[in-house]
């Protein structure tokens, strides 16, 4: 307990930090990629994060399923969940103005929430940690395995989604939707399908957040509302419709809140994280990495 | 043809005189508690805790021949629906007494009614504010409650520390109703006890990780924690502690802790740390000459039985409430100003959270002692010596 100094503390808050933000993170690539190709925020995405985190626990805990199936499994029926939210949600609308759409995916948070809440109950569950729980202590820094995972997970999703977006057709056809839907349309690019993608892939992304998280801060029916809003923070923060400015600020979000609870008073802590984004919006606008030309084209 | 009309109203409304006229021999109780809505948690094992209460003492044949009949409430943790259903039950369902609400700031909300209709009250909340009238330092007349004091878990807490030793703590309490007026009386009762207390952290209801509250905490090295939260967080900070590798400083946790659920979902971290519970969450393992073991034991027996599902120290609060009322009628009949009276006077009620002690200056009746000091061993609760 000696050696416990105050560079172990910061290392300790750095550590926790990243792998709040990293979730953050994630959160915020889900937002990106419906934006880029809808301009729209879905508020529903911290749902399909609580949905993959409680699907998880069902299929791996309840069922007994092994760590893999059950993943691949859960990260399947969430996608599910994603494309029929499109289809019944956001497809239907006819004539959509951004506005309504937003707001079908507010009905649509609620409906899956209490869908959970009569499914899964009102009590958090917990889910096994995928490599044990015992910490790895580094020079008295400690380190939960998870925390790996959750880190592991967000750099492979950045370079899945950096190699298709520009590497495949489909992801080249999907930038384009997000630059000018009609102009995509006049090449032959199914706009109404990339839409469908974009909602998949987010759900995707979402449940991958959801499952590398249970093990760490268990889940229940109602935490979805909390990541959507940290992750639309760290969206905003970074620029949104800009994935790398999502990874930047989700993880510049988990670092203030971990510091900031460390170092400072720890009931204030969202608040240090809200003030660094108001005073990151008044100096730019368009967030860190965003592009204040591009945003002027979107209609939201 | 009006005038077979009239009298077949007539003869119809004779009918229906003479035969709610039983019905009318039953003594009418009303219940508010938060069944949806946030708080579900406190007010769902209330409703079915008082049902399944009211529907034993009526299968058992009722009060001295008399049925009660129950009328309950959802007030969704809104003070204003909760102050309207109050009027309600007052005004136009005319009942006795009513037991409820479920939380501390709802039955502030009503407490005036109560007074001016002169109809007693056994709420199911647990500030202090309940039963003493800050203006005149004494109880409010008609208002009751059964739930413990924060204050007598802390004191709990505070004696068992004594006894081992430690004078050095950190405190830790979610930023929510729950954790700041735990966190109130922490601090409030420290002195007493000669608690020096190194350092105060929070933490939102909603958060995820505490590494951090607990990273300053351990760089401090205090004696003990003393956490003060509900939900899945209490849970998540036992982990962090836990990996964290800070054993060595005792965790504390509040009666908020008081389910098994939370043992298993701490995924073994919650070996060894303390918590003060009320009689009803550890009805097994009371020795048998313990004086709630009776009914605790047969409380559990029941509800699990009935619902199928783990017994919630909540709806032991409106079992004491309930009961105490029941016992009231028992002995003085349906007379608002008696039942206050009889109350008022009772000692050595055995109810499920105590042995309660009214007297004029005391609407709660409990002590310290009403805690028991449990410490988690091999996944399940044991008492402490």
């Amino acid at each position: 307990m000696e050696s416990f100094t105050f560079t172990h503390q910061l290392f300790q808050f750095m550590v926790t930090g990243l792998t709040i933000g990293a979730i953050y993170a994630m959160v915020a690539i889900g937002f990106n990629i419906i934006y880029n190709v809808t301009e729209i925020i879905n508020l529903a995405q911290g749902e399909f994060v609580m949905t993959g985190g409680l699907v998880m626990v069902f299929v791996h805990v309840s069922l007994g399923m092994p760590l893999v199936i059950a993943f691949v499994l859960t990260v399947i029926v969430v996608t599910l969940l994603g494309v029929v939210l499109d289809r019944l949600a956001i497809h239907p609308i006819r004539q959509p103005s951004v506005m309504t759409l937003i707001i079908a995916t507010v009905a649509a948070s609620m409906i899956i929430k209490g869908a959970a809440m009569l499914v899964w109950g009102k009590n958090p569950y917990d889910l096994p940690a995928f490599s044990g729980r015992v910490p790895i202590d580094i020079g008295g820094v400690v380190l939960q395995s998870q925390y790996l995972w959750v880190i592991g997970f967000l750099v492979l999703i950045a370079i899945g989604l950096a190699l298709f977006f520009n590497r495949t057709i489909l992801g080249k056809a999907m930038r384009a939707c997000a630059d000018n839907a009609d102009a995509a349309r006049l090449v032959g690019i199914n706009v109404q399908q990339m839409i469908l993608l974009s909602f998949a892939l987010s759900a995707a992304i979402g449940a991958v957040a959801g499952i590398t998280f249970t093990p760490i801060a268990l889940m229940d029916y109602d935490r979805g509302a909390m990541l959507a809003v940290k992750g639309f923070g760290a969206a905003i923060l970074g620029g949104l419709g800009s994935f790398s400015g999502a990874i930047v600020g989700g993880v510049i979000l988990g670092l203030i809140e971990s510091f900031g609870a460390g170092l400072l008073l720890s009931g204030y802590k969202d608040a240090y994280a809200l003030m660094v984004l108001l005073i990151v919006l008044f100096i730019r606008p368009s967030g860190i990495m965003g592009s204040l030309e591009l945003a002027k084209f979107k209609r939201f | 043809m009006v005038k077979r009309w009239a009298i077949l109203i007539l003869a119809f409304m004779v009918i229906c005189g003479l035969t709610v006229q039983p019905a009318v021999a039953s003594y009418k109780i009303g219940a508010i508690f938060s069944v949806t809505g946030g708080a579900s948690f406190l007010g769902d094992p209330e409703k079915k805790t008082a049902e399944m209460i009211v529907d034993q003492v009526n299968q058992a044949g009722g009060i001295n021949g008399k049925k009660i009949e129950l009328i309950v409430y959802d007030d969704e943790g809104d003070a204003t629906k909760c102050n309207l259903f109050a009027r309600r039950l007052i005004n136009q369902d005319r009942v006795l007494a009513v037991i409820g609400p479920s939380q501390s700031g709802l039955t502030m909300a009503i407490i005036p009614l109560f007074e001016q209709f002169k109809t007693p009250l056994i709420s199911c909340a647990a500030s202090h504010k309940i039963v003493m009238d800050e203006k005149t330092g004494k109880p409010f007349p008609w208002i009751f409650k059964t739930p413990q004091s924060d204050s007598m878990a802390v004191e709990a807490i505070y004696t068992q520390m004594q006894a081992m030793g430690i004078n050095r703590i950190a405190i830790t309490s979610v930023t929510s109703g729950f954790g700041a007026s735990g966190r109130e009386e922490l601090l409030r009762i420290a002195p007493e006890y000669n608690m020096e207390i190194v350092a105060d952290e929070k933490y939102d209801p909603r958060d995820t990780d505490m590494t951090a509250q607990l990273t300053k905490i351990r760089a401090l090295a205090p004696q003990a924690i003393v956490n003060w939260s509900i939900g899945p967080t209490q849970v998540i900070i036992l982990r962090n502690w836990r990996e964290l590798g800070m054993e060595k400083i005792t965790f504390f946790q509040s009666h908020g802790f008081g389910s098994r659920h939370n043992i298993e979902l701490a995924a073994g971290a919650a070996e060894g740390v303390y918590s003060p519970l009320g009689a009803c969450n550890i009805a097994e393992i009371l020795p048998d000459d313990h004086p709630q073991k009776e009914v605790t034991m047969a409380y559990l027996k029941d509800y699990t039985a009935r619902f199928n599902e783990p017994l919630s120290s909540f709806g032991g609060h409106a079992w004491d409430a309930m009961y105490l009322l029941i016992d009231a009628l028992r002995a003085v009949g349906g007379d608002k100003a008696k039942i206050r009276d009889y109350i008022e006077n009772k000692r050595g009620f055995v109810g499920q959270h105590g042995v309660f002690n009214f007297s004029p200056d005391d609407h709660n009746g409990l002590t310290k002692e009403a805690f028991h000091m449990v410490v988690v061993k091999d996944g399940d609760w044991a008492l402490v010596e």
